[in-house]
């Protein structure tokens, strides 16, 4: 099949893009743009480890064409520090051990920062509802929770 | 690495325009809308479409509108049927079940018509490609038996849509649209006994809308049984939905199971018993005893089917209680 001309924007830049149709945002951003803060976890919509945000709200990176998202905005796991300074998540996790072999941390923090971003204070049943669609097997969740919580209150 | 397979894509800007390339390459193409179905269904190879329509972009297909009764649009997604106003008040059931449905991520691409149209599900067949390969392909892809019940000359993949049991308990109808023109039909008719051929419509009519009848103080409730509270699939839906007269007896009545066959399965027995009753613990308990009869899980999906033909029998009373309380 043949390449198009793809107009994304990621994290605040646009690019044009000249890709295959059948790439999904994940490669696309993986292997076009380098951005390979995004991962490849199950890339069949059952662990939330490929969570971008599109115009605001979490999506999964493995299950959307790039052809269908142009002119809207996405946000990758990048696009959270402002150069050298964290965002206020990053942080929160890093103080708290929220990561641990840190596969599912970016998908986690873009949920996360979703949910920040309509709810100041959320409660942690809130987190847990936001959090739901993003799978972790090292840390038992209660770090990534406390971490959201700790994030929530700065 | 799990990558999808090769597709030319196209994004009309109309309903009309949608239906006509649907019609100009014919079984090679296919619809999408959310995708959060098909292209994990791809990326299996189960299936194999050379033409996607893609229908994100239609504005036609977005929203929902309330008049006589409430029009939702196919392309409205999962998260806003849950967070909209006039159906949590109204129609309840169905913004609970779309709540139920996977994860935040998926249900914010994920449509209603999509999950309508969700394709059927057995453990047998929601592999990847080598898995099938190794096992000998089933009959719904590549193969000519099913593994479930190997004698059988059908497909036994079961309906694991959240909402479909809900439309149809709520009395919905919906709106399909193709070259030859449009109609609007039951949403029960839009499900056939056949884990393969599972749509009662031609495979290039275009799902467009739900409509659903007014509410007229009709009450209803979706559960749903599951082994982990998000991502998963049912194992067992129902639906029930009940109008009561002033006095407190039963008007009408819909109970429809989802996750227990090939189609969302409509309990008339269950409904019968309840009619002209009040909702006492005796007419739970007999309507939870017809809905279970007739309900026949196999074993092709999570848990075993006898724990799950039991809970049909239990979350049946639990719907009606919800209703009673």
């Amino acid at each position: 099949m043949m390449k198009q001309v793809l107009h994304l924007r990621v994290n605040e830049q646009a690019h044009e893009l000249y890709v295959e149709p059948h790439k999904t945002l994940l490669e696309v951003l993986r292997e076009d743009l380098n951005l390979t803060g995004t991962k490849h976890g199950c890339e069949l919509g059952e662990c939330g480890a490929c969570t971008v945000l599109v115009d605001g709200t979490p999506i999964l990176a493995c299950l959307a064409l790039p052809v269908a998202l142009q002119g809207r905005e996405i946000t990758t796991v990048e696009g959270l520090a402002h150069g050298a300074e964290l965002h206020p998540l990053q942080r929160a996790f890093a103080e708290l051990n929220a990561a641990q072999c840190g596969y599912c941390t970016a998908g986690m923090l873009l949920s996360a920062k979703a949910l920040l971003d309509r709810e100041q204070h959320p409660t942690r049943d809130q987190i847990r509802a936001a959090l739901a669609g993003n799978l972790c097997r090292c840390t038992g969740y209660e770090k990534i929770l406390d971490a959201v919580e700790r994030a929530s209150n700065q | 690495m799990l990558r999808l397979p090769r597709f030319s894509y196209h994004a009309p800007r109309s309903i009309d325009d949608a239906v006509k390339l649907r019609a100009q390459y014919g079984n090679d193409a296919m619809f999408v809308a959310g995708g959060t179905d098909l292209y994990p269904n791809m990326k299996r190879r189960q299936v194999e479409p050379k033409v996607l329509i893609g229908l994100n972009a239609l504005d036609e297909l977005r929203g929902i509108s309330n008049g006589d009764g409430v029009t939702i649009r196919a392309g409205a997604t999962l998260a806003q049927i849950s967070s909209s106003p006039i159906l949590q008040s109204e129609y309840s059931a169905l913004a609970v079940a779309a709540h139920l449905v996977s994860t935040p991520q998926l249900r914010a691409m994920g449509t209603l018509g999509g999950n309508l149209c969700l394709d059927t599900r057995c453990n047998y067949y929601d592999q990847e490609f080598w898995w099938r390969k190794a096992l000998g392909f089933c009959m719904k892809k590549d193969g000519d038996v099913c593994m479930v019940a190997p004698g059988s000359p059908r497909c036994w993949a079961v309906s694991s849509t959240d909402c479909a049991p809900v439309v149809m308990a709520l009395d919905g109808r919906v709106r399909l649209v193709s070259p030859r023109g449009e109609r609007v039909i039951a949403a029960s008719e839009l499900y056939r006994d056949d884990g393969m051929l599972y749509l009662g419509k031609e495979s290039d009519e275009l799902l467009t809308e739900i409509i659903l009848p007014p509410a007229d103080g009709t009450k209803s409730v979706y559960l749903k049984l599951r082994r982990r509270d998000a991502f998963d699939f049912p194992i067992l839906g129902v639906a029930a939905a009940l109008r009561f007269a002033p006095n407190g007896e039963i008007e009408t009545a819909r109970i429809v199971l989802g996750g227990v066959g090939s189609r969302p399965l409509e309990c008339v027995e269950a409904a019968r018993v309840l009619v002209g009753q009040k909702l006492s613990r005796e007419a739970i308990d007999a309507a939870a005893e017809a809905a279970w009869k007739p309900a026949r899980p196999l074993d092709n999906t999570d848990s075993t089917h006898s724990y799950r033909k039991k809970m049909a029998r239990v979350y049946v009373a639990r719907a009606l209680e919800e209703l009673a309380a």
